[in-house]
This record gives C-alpha cells, structure tokens and sequence, in this order.
C-alpha cells in the first residue's frame, strides 16, 4: 500500500485538536503543558463545551494559556485562580469553569484560595501542573521540590533542616469535604496521557453535573529548570517523582 | 492474518525537535533530522522508516506541540 493510498481523510485517525489556535506555543520543547493543553482541547470539542467553557490562567508558564485554546478565558493574579473561578463559577452556574494552575501557583503562593475554594466545594475542575519547581523564573525551589533535589536556590540540593519537606498538597486536598474527584496523573507516556485524558474528561463531566471541586494533578517535567533532556526528564520523572508523588486516584465520589 | 498501515504527517515548522515522538515509536519510524533545521533554528522530526509505522498514534498522543497526525489502515485481505 502507498504513502498516498494511506493518507486520506477517512483513514485519518490522529489530528490537530480544531480548538488549539495556530499560535506556536511558547514552551520549551518537550514541555509537559502542551501536552495537557492539547488534551484539554480535545476534550471540550469532543464534549461539545467549548462555547460553555471558562478557563483560569495562572502566573507561570501557562500564562498564556489563552493564545492557545480557544475558548473564554480570564487571567487571575498570581495564586488567586481558585478565586477567581469561584465567582466564574457561582455568576455563570451553567458553564463549566476551570482553573489551570502550576505547583508555584497552586500550591505555594496559592495555597489558601486553593484548600479554601475546594473545603467550600465550588463547582470548579483545578488541573494542577505539578513540576516541582519555578520554571518560568529560572528553576528555583518550589515548595513541591523534592528532597536532595538540585535547583537555583538550592543548588547543593533539598534539606529538610533548611527548607522543609516537600508539599503533597493533592493529598491534603483529598481529605476535604468539598472535593468530589482527586487524582494524580502523568503524560510522559502515550499510555499515561491516555490515562489523564480520561481524568480530566471525568472531572468536567463532575463539574458539569455540579458534584463539587475535581482536581486533577498531572505530574510533570521541566527540563529547562532540571537541565536535562526532554526524554531525560521524563525518565528521571518516572523514577524518582512517583515515589513522593505516585499516580492513581486518592478520592473518587 | 489483518495487515496495519499507518503513515504520519508531519509539520515540520511547528515541530521543536524535543525527540519525545522518536522515544515514543514502538517501532523505530521517526528521528530528528541530523543536520536540517526549520525556520526557528530546530532539528524536526521526519520520518526515517516510514513503512514501519502502525498507526498507532503513540508519536501524536506525546507530541507537546500537536504537530504530528496520523492515518491508518487495516487491510483484512479480503
């Protein structure tokens, strides 16, 4: 069989998400958000919800979240998205509002809007992009930093005595009433992001029935801030992230 | 036995050569181009072995930057 007897629209079986913009992002190569942008691109259009949507962009990398997909989208201060999509949420009850967050955002600088809006549970999905570090200012430590973790400001890597231990705030977030779904995913592998792509198209399904906050945590590289490669990163990911961080659902309403 | 054909499209100037597409494959159809760049000054993926390919869409599901699309066809012989 040819290369053209093959491509042709009907044996077409990947695409370009319609809802991702022509913009070329500006990610790092082998950034993790991407793949999560394209995830949820794919997911509005396929549930229909694109002209229901409102997504909250964080401060970081994703700050620019909105030249990429294109649906209605409002940009919070940094840490403040949870509130932001609170009020999102409770004027316009019949669309789906979500936040898109990194671990700098959500889980340092953000922490109190963030166990605050999902202890309330309003109806709102946080996808949480969790790298570990302060990607787009230069790498420095996070508060999800893992022990004996190299960064900018810790370069002889994490201690304890000096910098505390490292944060599972999607394990905290778990133990509070308002939260329906909770869950830890990867996209590092076509399997793992399969996976995700699920999760998350579960928790726009909770938040379109009104079931309360669904979080979903993706675990993810940063191979400009850990200097490495992108097939580098991923493999230092599986091996030692998943042990602070291990995938799967931790609450399932 | 079902015969699987597959073939990707590529666009080459999106594409920032981060090699996960290549890591990806299970069966060995694409590499960065050794020596060519695009337009923003990186090595994009091409496909090497284009006969391997399955269409599995393992390259497209991991692609950050959506630039990979895949065809497939299952040929039963009949």
């Amino acid at each position: 069989m040819t290369r053209e007897e093959i491509i042709r629209p009907e044996n077409k079986v990947y695409s370009r998400p319609e809802l991702l913009t022509e913009n070329v992002t500006h990610y790092c190569p082998g950034c993790s958000h991407g793949v999560v942008h394209k995830i949820i691109a794919e997911l509005l259009a396929e549930m229909d919800l694109a002209d229901k949507t409102i997504g909250v962009a964080p401060v970081g990398c994703a700050v620019f979240a909105y030249n990429y997909i294109d649906v209605d989208w409002i940009e919070a201060a940094h840490g403040r998205a949870p509130a932001v999509a609170t009020a999102a949420s409770r004027l316009n009850p019949d669309n789906l509002v979500f936040s898109y967050q990194g671990d700098g955002d959500l889980a340092a600088i953000g922490t109190a809007e963030t166990i605050h809006a999902c202890n309330r549970g309003e109806n709102i999905t946080i996808i949480f992009i969790n790298n570990a570090i302060y990607g787009m200012t230069g790498g420095q430590m996070a508060p999800t930093t893992l022990l004996g973790m190299k960064t900018a400001t810790t370069p002889y890597g994490r201690t304890a005595e000096l910098n505390g231990y490292p944060l599972a705030i999607t394990n905290l977030l778990a133990q509070l009433d308002g939260t329906c779904y909770v869950t830890r995913q990867a996209v590092h592998t076509a399997a793992a992001a399969r996976k995700a792509k699920a999760a998350i198209k579960k928790a726009f399904q909770n938040t379109v029935a009104k079931k309360g906050t669904s979080v979903i945590e993706i675990v993810s590289t940063c191979n400009s801030g850990w200097k490495m490669t992108p097939a580098q990163s991923n493999d230092w990911m599986a091996e030692h992230m998943f042990e602070k961080y291990p995938l799967g659902d931790l609450k399932n309403e | 036995m079902a015969k699987v054909y597959g073939a990707v499209t590529i666009d080459g100037q999106r594409c920032k050569g981060c090699d996960l597409c290549v890591v990806a494959c299970p069966t060995d159809v694409l590499l960065l181009q050794p020596k060519e760049v695009n337009d923003r000054g990186y090595h994009y993926a091409f496909a090497a072995n284009p006969d391997a390919c399955i269409g599995c869409a393992a390259c497209a599901t991991v692609c950050p930057d959506a630039c990979i699309e895949v065809y497939r066809v299952v040929d039963r012989g009949e």
